[in-house]
């Protein structure tokens, strides 16, 4: 299990007394924002990966940007790991507190401090919920396209720090491309503005290199955000298969054809069953694959390009394409496919989300992989998937009560993702390495590379107290668990202890 | 899909890197007159050149660096595809390693985004002579930190970037272009709400007199634009002019970027012209006034000297001292001796 920091093969740091860290952050912080009671830190020990937990020394509550500095200066100067917590829905273990840390909680920046319609940005509290900025400027008919699944709960820092993305990211991009500015506090405690309400800013692109990070190198504490104006027209195709291949297949023809739909979503026999009985969308039950192709835009073109679609998915050999006569069928196709992972939760006692992105041609090929792989380890896999852009999600179904059936999960979760970068994609598409495929980097990423990602790092946090033992590996995990590749014999990384 | 194998210099390319530097990289030379000069021995990657790999139903390629950009453009017009952030091309000569490095991004990005956002991965030498592959050829990928999208606009400051994946898009069906007699300001303001709708825009440029719109989409997307609009059908042609700079408002002994937030105030800036929907505003000049800086960062945004010489030498916006300090830090970690183009940004990175 990697639930269990490893000070041999993660990060190693003097230990530091929870008495002392505690007495320096409590004059910093009103005396409810700093939660130090046992039962007080529970509900902190894990985030959306419910198997991964471990407890924080304290939890800080900060409500101002002066006191996220003061206490990131406290860690700095005790030398005490910081992990930083948005709304905890992460899904590979990225805000599991390193134990004894002090866990960072944004929640109470919850506040949207601008809207400029006319610009149509916004500025927010990194605690903001998703979907809080879509609500709050759909009367000027906009809206913040990222729309990652846990929208309603998710907050926009959690967000900026994964990159997070969602079923519109095929035609409107993933976080980085809806950001313009962040507002971050190093470790040391100080505040640096990255990009601009221009259309760039001078210098490294140091805002991309912010996103995505983890948590790793900085705490977001303002972001300023794209808005997108609603399209006109929004309608929603479903096409059933009886072979998911050939729905596979179906999904290049789309794209080649010049169409890049707001959403192209598949569903396997498994997951669209259990998803009909869980939100009753009206999938046909029979087919092996479903496919629900959504086009927006000007209404002519939206019509037309309807018409396009429809034809193509019958040629491709769709058994049935169906146009959702009105905005509530809409809705409830989506309620479905929204409703998979609740659903499959149903029909078993519990299920590993996995998330890897391929090249949309493997389609076929790894979906047939991925059955074999199923039977192999023997644990069922109903996958669900953003078909448009290859990011699969492969939901592992499995039961914790018997004995062996985890450990499973996780032998067949670490062999589809190693599957999806022997097929040129990657690891994770959108929910973060984390704790969790903290030894897949390994896999997908030389020693040299890791390197690099470390002395970037270290650019930004030169003691490497920010969310240690996630993301980036050390080469001595790599070295470890064997997923380095052996050029000419040659051993790598020789002067490393092996164990 | 067919690709062409191109050469492979990478080996040369190491043994010229392990040997150390400083080295100014070049690609094609044509955008030689940007950034700082270089005080370096010359590394040429133009030679590095081919297209590894192009299927059109991923809406990707991978190609070297010194694959000329004008022949890839060309590959994807044959698939009826394009690099929708419209880099400029100067020539026959520039490349695709010289276009990322310089990171500039033509008309169409307020619309679609800039360059960096097509880029999703991309091969680099460290000094040490190895290739580092960061990203991949998948629009979703979140592993490791997003190394690729710093490569854009980096002026090569972190070595040479052997080989990028990009992302391009499906051209559309049907362009217009469109002239409106208007003064630059009341255009702006009448674009800027225009934005505010799903209307098929892909140009929005002043030249000073005139205001340019392009309408890119769907038959009857355009036409009911169009209908709605008015203005006087022009030439596409005159968007190449804009795109390449070839456009007479470009014509100046010095020649100012100016980048400001597209719906804030211009005021004390003569501009020439602007494109971008006013976001990007050019001022020409016949010496050079380092005040543009200031002003550019009193209105929240900033200014490159495009063209012209500095008396102190500099192109790009002072940055703010923490942030100059975090790009010392960025670059050191990649480049720790300062091998790679030093300088070329600022002086002492
Ligand atoms: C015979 C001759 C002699 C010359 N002598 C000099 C001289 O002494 N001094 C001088 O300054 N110029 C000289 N030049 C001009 C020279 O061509 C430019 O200095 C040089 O910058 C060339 O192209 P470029 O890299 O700007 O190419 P572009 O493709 O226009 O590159 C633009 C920018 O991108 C960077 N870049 C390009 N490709 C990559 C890549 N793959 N990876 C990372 N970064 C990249 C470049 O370093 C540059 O910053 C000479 C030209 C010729 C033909
Ligand atoms: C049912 C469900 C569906 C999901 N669907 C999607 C989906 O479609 N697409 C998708 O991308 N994700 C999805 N996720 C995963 C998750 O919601 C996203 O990763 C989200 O971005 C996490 O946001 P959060 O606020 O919960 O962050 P947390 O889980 O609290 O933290 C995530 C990471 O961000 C760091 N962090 C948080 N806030 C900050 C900050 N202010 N500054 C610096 N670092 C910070 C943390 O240290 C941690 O590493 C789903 C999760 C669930 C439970």
């Amino acid at each position: 299990m990697l639930d269990q920091f490893d000070a041999r093969l993660d990060a190693d740091f003097p230990p530091v007394d929870p008495v002392r860290l505690i007495a320096a952050l409590k004059p910093l912080l009103p005396p409810e924002n700093l939660k130090t009671q046992a039962e007080a830190l529970r509900p902190y020990e894990t985030d959306g990966l419910a198997a991964y937990r471990s407890l924080p020394a304290v939890v800080a509550l900060p409500e101002t940007v002066e006191q996220v500095q003061a206490i990131l200066r406290v860690c700095w100067e005790l030398g005490a790991p910081v992990v930083a917590r948005g709304a905890g829905t992460g899904l590979s273990g990225g805000a599991l507190p390193y134990p004894g840390c002090v866990l960072l909680s944004l929640a109470k920046f919850s506040a949207i401090l601008e809207i400029d319609a006319l610009a149509r940005t916004a500025r927010v509290q990194p605690g903001v919920r998703n979907l809080a900025i879509s609500e709050a400027v759909a009367h000027l008919g906009l809206f913040y396209a990222p729309d990652p699944s846990s929208q309603i709960a998710c907050s926009i820092g959690g967000n900026v720090a994964e990159n997070a993305g969602g079923v519109h990211c095929l035609k409107y991009g993933l976080t980085v491309h809806n950001l313009l500015k962040l507002e971050m506090v190093t470790l040391e405690g100080e505040v640096l503005h990255l990009g601009s309400d221009a259309y760039d800013a001078p210098g490294f692109d140091l805002m991309a290199l912010m996103t995505g990070s983890e948590g790793l190198l900085g705490i977001v504490t303002e972001i300023t955000v794209k808005l997108t104006p609603l399209p006109e027209t929004t309608q929603v195709l479903l096409a059933a298969f009886d072979d998911v291949a050939v729905a596979a297949q179906a999904v290049a023809e789309i794209i080649a054809e010049g169409v890049i739909p707001a959403g192209l979503e598949m569903m396997d026999g498994p997951a669209l069953r259990a998803a009909e009985d869980f939100a009753l969308a009206g999938y046909p039950k029979n087919a092996a694959a479903i496919l629900l192709c959504e086009l927006d835009g000007a209404a002519p073109d939206v019509a037309e390009e309807i018409a396009r679609v429809s034809a193509l998915l019958s040629s491709c050999g769709a058994t049935e394409v169906r146009l959702a006569r009105d905005e509530d069928e809409r809705k409830r196709f989506w309620a479905g496919r929204k409703g998979a992972f609740p659903a499959v939760g149903r029909i078993a006692p519990d299920y590993y989300c996995m998330d890897g992105t391929i090249p949309r041609r493997a389609l076929p090929n790894v979906l047939t992989e991925i059955t074999r792989l199923s039977e192999v380890h023997g644990l069922a896999v109903a996958n669900v998937f953003h078909a448009g852009d290859g990011n699969l999600h492969p939901l592992i179904l499995y039961d914790a009560a018997k004995e062996g059936d985890q450990d499973a999960a996780e032998a067949l979760g670490g062999a589809i993702l190693e599957l999806c970068v022997s097929v040129g994609g990657t690891i994770t598409g959108e929910h973060g390495v984390g704790r969790e495929k903290i030894n897949q980097m390994c896999v997908q990423f030389s020693g040299s590379e890791i390197d690099a990602f470390h002395a970037l790092k270290a650019a930004f946090d030169p003691k490497g107290l920010l969310n240690p033992g996630k993301a980036i590996p050390t080469l001595a995990r790599c070295a470890e668990f064997g997923g380095m590749h052996i050029h000419h014999g040659e051993l790598p990384f020789a002067h490393l202890p092996r164990f | 899909m067919h690709t062409s194998p191109g050469s492979d210099l990478t080996e040369a390319i190491a043994e010229r890197v392990r040997a150390g530097g400083p080295l100014r990289l070049e690609g094609g030379g044509t955008r030689a007159f940007y950034g700082r000069p270089v005080q370096g021995e010359a590394l040429s990657l133009a030679g590095h050149r081919g297209v590894v790999d192009y299927d059109p139903s991923e809406l990707v390629i991978t190609a070297r660096c010194g694959t000329p950009v004008a022949e890839i453009e060309a590959l994807l017009a044959g698939e009826n595809q394009m690099l929708a952030f419209e880099p400029p091309v100067f020539g026959v000569a520039g490349t695709l390693g010289g276009a990322v490095a310089t990171g500039m991004s033509g008309p169409r990005r307020p619309f679609v985004g800039p360059l960096r956002d097509y880029v999703l991965g991309a091969r680099l030498m460290n000094p040490q002579g190895e290739v580092l592959r960061f990203g991949g050829t998948v629009f979703k990928n979140v592993a490791g930190f997003d190394a690729f999208r710093l490569m854009a606009g980096s002026l090569g400051c972190f070595g040479p970037i052997l080989e990028v994946s990009l992302r391009v898009t499906p051209r559309p069906r049907v362009e217009r272009a469109l002239v409106f007699e208007m003064v630059g300001e009341a255009a702006r303001t009448w674009v800027t709400g225009l934005m505010g709708r799903p209307l098929p825009l892909s140009g929005a440029f002043h030249d000073g007199a005139r205001l340019h719109l392009r309408l890119s989409g769907g038959e009857a997307g355009v036409a009911a634009t169009k209908a709605e609009l008015g203005g006087e059908d022009e030439a596409l042609e005159t968007w190449d002019a804009i795109r390449h700079m070839t456009h007479p408002v470009f014509g100046a002994p010095v020649l100012w970027r100016v980048s400001l937030p597209p719906t804030g105030s211009a005021e004390g800036f003569a501009t020439t012209a602007w494109d971008w929907a006013g976001g990007q505003r050019w001022l020409t000049a016949d010496a050079v006034d380092p005040g543009v800086w200031e002003r550019a960062a009193q209105l929240g945004g900033h200014a490159t000297l495009f063209r012209g010489q500095a008396p102190n030498g500099e192109v790009f916006q002072p940055l703010a001292p923490g942030v100059f300090n975090l790009h010392r830090r960025v670059k050191a970690a990649l480049d720790p001796a300062g091998i790679f183009n030093p300088s070329a940004m600022y002086g002492g990175l």
